[in-house]
């Protein structure tokens, strides 16, 4: 088996070599960097931005029909709906006041999803860094919920969570008192942030285990001969190694889980009344879950969250490479 | 648009079907309404030489999210089973032109026709034979009510007598609810109109939110407030959501469950001996006793390239034997006049179901004129999802129940506007 | 304080940072498997017993009982109150709020048990049935040979061009580097909900509905790909890179035969990942894969789901069945996370 995949990949490297030399020759060393990048970007480009591009113009028409010559252009009104409001603070008094409760809910979930998730991750990975028996078991179980597709999960805690789940017998029997866990508006809340780190940390714990790799042990056992103590290592050695990984992490579960919407809207469906509406559900919702599907407004709804969240990662990777040169 | 099948496969796939005319029926079932169409085509291809019809079996999300968007940049199947007449409206073929006799049809489907007659189609036209009529109405346990010792109320009672006589089921046997309604705005505006909602405006708009809708929104809401209603239905979700109680039932933890005629093969199935449940009939309001009718059915596309084989599956699908004998696997309400005056031999179900089956059956006839009207609105599905997206907020205490009717209004306008 | 979390055990022997290390692990492993877990019983349950309260963790069924003069087996009960007490009847049938039951031993002597008084008795049965459904309903192996070739050619293609665009931008320094990384990230921002509809149109106009193409081709380029190897390159020291161009090595060779097995960890998360992600996609072969010769495992299994039922039984088993392949590939990968740079001989 594994010899096979060594003459696979013997073998692939031979069948272009001889075509990227001749490249490197004919367009010189530094042209060569295009070559590697063009694939991707030729996919990129055709089945991303050239998406994107459209979605632009979809937010300037209104109108039920798909093709945009069928969709009249209506400039900034959509825009201006989304934003016309007295006060911000109080959804309410906004034209859309679900886009502004969406729009609250969707940063409490996101400071405190991506605060936990990334601290819960970190422990997770050190520990399952660490020489212990039955490494690869417990790797497979903190990855597995990432395997679920989010109905599945949703199911499942839907299970545990209902008046008469798993939890609440549990409770009872421990002579506790029982809550209706998805009826509370807090306690949902609460509820579809543990849900999201539950289906998610697998991810991040895996990409901070690769990472972990990259840090050389000699460095370690060069300190440890010093003497110093565990804490110190931790934050002297491994944390700021880790860096460029760490900062994987935190820009894509930032955005994801300012896109969070899957299992959160089979779960609690965004209630009770709107207490878990999240911005995508609102998107899916007017663009795509009622009739006429107002598409207009969900792609400028996107927009503006594309804008901020391009904000956000910037300013992470600003910061990080304030700190020390990440390359 | 034009396009270039690259995939040799495919290519191929498409020559052979120019001869043989191959017809593809994208179908969803909630049973085995797929498996039972898919058999009944082979009687059809026998009947047929040169047509072939594929069944292709795709979850109901198919239907909903990407069936529209395919037709929309003329890809898509022939045939499909789907439930949204007013949004497909403009994809529709009409049969009339190609069936040998559209008046018998007409005779038989006449009501439920009119359903994808709206926007430009034509007034007279055939564009959809329903498979599946289902109408809203609700189930009682009767065993709790005979072990609470409570009279259960008969045909013609009220909404207000099903509560109260609920709610003391309840307290006398300790189950966890009286009444629960499906989170849809096709549940609640049964209710709504009986309580004398017109939801339509003189212009045939909707949705107007009258003394007759703020009457039973006031009453729902009320109900929740004192905990007749289940909350964990309504007020467990958000949005549109759809939301049933079918599970507390089943385990004889609700006392009435408002729903519909599709229930029943599922009570039969997973109720069994547990405890004796039937189908209420009409529940009244001050201004009508009405249910919602609703139902799937099957459409032919206008973009196909045969028309006329598509024509000769509706007139086959319409057919009263085809219909009766592809129902009574299905267990579902006929659309089809003669077979609402003759029945349908079920196939095994037990006496209980049939009772059940006839009853909700008989109940089409009787429902309102509005009911009818909502059913075959274009703009229906935001009727339906923005109900429960609002009236939740009120009952949750998100809004008052004024500024949820309110936005309610607007959330409907605004969906409706966009789509002019 | 914070040894428990990254001590290397070893050569002492078991003390309290280790204690605290498997209480976190321990406590992940509940937590985390549990529900799994619970999903696997399921799916061995009928219809019925899943829509139980309260939910029993296995799949227990009713026990009937064959008894002499009657056509069909009966239900068995024990009667937990009355003048039967603690005696195990079978029910004849029941009448409102009275049941009809008899000792099978002495079946003449019909007995009334109040209904509240008895309770079904229950045996551990599999409901093998919700996966025999799934394979005589569906293509099966059609199905699964579909998804197969979507995630294989997807995956080989995605570690290909994502690795390429990495090597690119971690090792070069070039104009416009930023500016390309920028781009590949900014391509996260919008959700995918959102450019469904646009990227139908772009796939419709280049005529790839109905083939798996459709598919693979928008998925192979992920900017996560890009993003997560890029900064595992950037661990990698250049001075390994350039000892190689010093031996006149071209700089695929550099890419192939270097950096690419001291990316080893990376490679194979992103493997998982992709992997993961093709198998598991719905929402995108639902829109552009709709006839049932190009139908993906994901379209079949979610055919269970009607507009107002579920067929929870099927689902759930169809769900199991679809987790064992991408559960193997994990189980196989994951050795190599630790792997990469320790064998390639490098520090």
């Amino acid at each position: 088996m594994i010899g096979a995949v060594r003459l696979i990949y013997e073998g692939a490297f031979n069948l272009f070599e001889g075509p990227m030399r001749w490249l490197q020759r004919s367009l010189g060393t530094q042209r060569m960097v295009w070559v590697f990048l063009l694939p991707n970007l030729l996919i990129f480009g055709l089945f991303t931005y050239l998406p994107i591009l459209l979605n632009a113009w979809y937010a300037g028409t209104s109108g039920d029909r798909i093709l945009l010559g069928d969709r009249p252009w209506v400039g900034a009104a959509n825009f201006a709906t989304l934003l016309d409001c007295e006060s911000y603070l109080n959804p309410n008094s906004c034209r859309r006041d679900l886009f502004w409760r969406a729009v609250h809910n969707t940063g409490w979930f996101v400071v405190l999803q991506v605060g936990f998730m990334v601290l819960l991750s970190l422990i997770a990975a050190l520990i399952l860094n660490r020489n212990i028996p039955l490494k690869g078991f417990f790797r497979a179980v903190f990855f597995y919920p990432v395997l679920l597709s989010p109905v599945v999960v949703a199911l499942i805690w839907k299970w545990i969570l209902q008046r008469n789940g798993v939890l609440n017998a549990g409770l009872d029997w421990a002579g506790m008192g029982t809550v209706n866990w998805l009826l509370d508006p807090n306690w949902a809340f609460f509820w579809i942030v543990f849900v999201s780190i539950w289906a998610n940390m697998g991810f991040y714990v895996l990409i901070l285990l690769a990472g972990l790799q990259a840090i050389p042990s000699d460095v370690y056992e060069a300190a440890e001969m010093d003497g110093t103590p565990a804490w110190r290592r931790l934050f002297r050695i491994t944390l700021p190694l880790l860096t460029p990984t760490l900062l994987v992490v935190m820009v894509l579960s930032l955005i994801r889980a300012v896109q969070a919407f899957d299992e959160i809207y089979v779960l609690t469906g965004g209630g009770p009344g709107s207490a878990t509406l999240l911005l995508i559900q609102y998107i899916y919702d007017v663009g795509f879950a009622t009739r006429p599907r107002q598409f207009g407004l969900a792609a400028a709804a996107s927009l503006m969250m594309a804008g901020v969240l391009m904000v956000l990662t910037l300013a992470q990777l600003a910061a990080t490479r304030k700190r020390g040169e990440d390359g | 648009m034009k396009h270039t099948l690259t995939i040799s496969a495919l290519a191929l796939m498409a020559a052979g079907a120019a001869q043989a005319q191959e017809l593809r029926f994208m179908c969803y079932q909630d049973g085995v309404e797929c498996e039972a169409w898919a058999d009944a085509f082979a009687t059809f291809e026998a009947e047929n030489d040169g047509i072939t019809v594929i069944v292709d079996e795709v979850p109901y999300a198919a239907i909903i999210e990407s069936l529209p968007v395919q037709l929309e940049v003329g890809e898509g199947p022939d045939l499909a089973r789907v439930t949204d007449y007013g949004g497909l409206a403009r994809f529709l073929l009409d049969v009339r032109p190609h069936v040998s006799d559209a008046a018998s049809i007409d005779a038989r489907y006449g009501q439920s026709l009119a359903w994808s007659r709206v926007g430009d189609n034509a007034a007279d036209g055939i564009y959809h034979i329903v498979d599946q009529l289902t109408a809203t109405g609700g189930f009682a346990n009767a065993t709790l009510f005979e072990q609470a010792g409570v009279d259960m109320p008969g045909p013609g009672a009220t909404w207000d007598e099903w509560a109260e006589a609920s709610r003391a089921v309840r307290d006398a046997t300790g189950v966890d609810f009286a009444m629960a309604i499906d989170r849809t705005g096709h549940r609640f505006a049964a209710p709504a109109i009986s309580y004398g909602a017109a939801l339509f405006d003189d212009d045939g708009h909707a949705l107007v939110i009258d003394d007759g809708f703020r009457a039973f929104s006031e009453q729902f809401v009320g109900w929740h407030a004192d905990e007749t209603m289940a909350r964990d239905v309504w007020a467990g979700a958000g949005g549109g959501t759809y939301q049933d109680a079918a599970g507390e039932f089943i385990n004889a933890n609700l006392v009435m469950y408002y729903s519909g005629s599709w229930q029943i093969g599922r009570f039969d199935r997973d109720i069994g001996d547990a405890f004796d449940w039937v189908a209420t009939g009409g529940i009244c309001g001050p201004a009508a006793c009405t249910g919602m009718p609703g139902g799937a059915g099957i459409v032919g596309f206008n973009h196909t390239q045969h028309p006329e084989a598509v024509a000769k599956v509706m007139e086959f699908i319409a057919r009263d034997d085809v219909q009766a004998q592809v129902l009574a696997r299905t267990r579902n309400l006929p659309a089809n006049a003669n077979l609402q005056a003759e029945g349908i031999a079920y196939e095994g179900v037990s006496d209980d179901v049939a009772a059940a089956l006839t009853a909700f059956a008989s109940s089409v006839p009787g429902f309102s004129d509005t009911a009818f009207a909502l059913q075959g609105y274009q703009f229906n599905r935001a009727v339906y999802t923005t109900i429960p997206a609002r009236i939740t907020q009120a009952i949750v205490g998100e809004l008052s129940l004024d500024e949820a009717l309110e936005r309610l209004e607007q959330d409907v306008a605004d969906a409706i506007a966009a789509a002019q | 304080m914070f040894r428990w979390i990254i001590a290397r055990r070893g050569r002492e022997r078991f003390d309290l940072t280790d204690w605290m290390a498997f209480g976190f692990l321990g406590f992940g492993v509940v937590l985390m498997l549990g529900p799994v877990l619970w999903l696997v019983l399921s799916s061995f349950k009928t219809e019925a017993a899943l829509q139980e309260y309260p939910p029993r963790l296995l799949p227990l069924a009713p026990q009937f009982q064959d008894v002499a003069g009657f056509d069909a087996p009966l239900q068995r009960f024990a009667v937990t109150g009355g003048e039967h007490a603690g005696r195990e009847l079978v029910q004849i049938r029941r009448v409102g709020l009275n049941a009809q039951m008899i000792d099978p031993a002495d079946p003449d002597t019909v007995l009334n048990v109040n209904i509240a008084d008895r309770e079904p008795v229950r045996a551990v049965e599999i409901a093998q049935e919700n996966y025999t459904t799934v394979f005589t309903r569906f293509n099966f192996a059609r199905y699964f040979w579909n998804s197969t070739f979507i995630t294989v050619v997807a995956t080989v293609l995605t570690v290909l061009f994502n690795s390429m665009a990495a090597f690119a931008l971690a090792k070069y320094r070039f104009t416009g580097r930023t500016v390309v990384f920028v781009l590949i990230i900014a391509t996260l921002m919008v959700p995918p909900t959102v450019t469904l509809v646009p990227l139908f149109l772009v796939v419709s106009q280049m005529g790839l509905i109905n083939s798996p193409w459709a598919v693979i081709w928008p998925a192979i380029a992920t900017p996560t790909g890009v993003f997560l190897l890029r900064q595992y390159m950037l661990t990698i020291p250049d001075d390994l890179l350039d000892a190689a161009r010093m031996d006149n090595a071209s700089e695929w060779r550099v890419y192939w035969k270097i950096v690419l097995p001291l990316s080893a960890p990376a490679l194979a998360v992103l493997v998982i990942f992709s992997v993961m992600w093709r198998w598991n996609e719905f929402l995108w072969p639902l829109i552009v894969l709709n006839r049932s010769e190009v139908f993906t495992l994901q379209l079949a299994l979610n055919s269970f789901q009607g507009e107002l039922q579920t067929s929870w039984a099927n689902l759930l088993a169809m769900t199991v069945l679809t987790l064992l392949p991408i559960t193997l590939v994990f189980a196989f990968l994951q050795r190599f996370i630790t792997q990469g740079i320790a064998q390639s001989g490098v520090k």
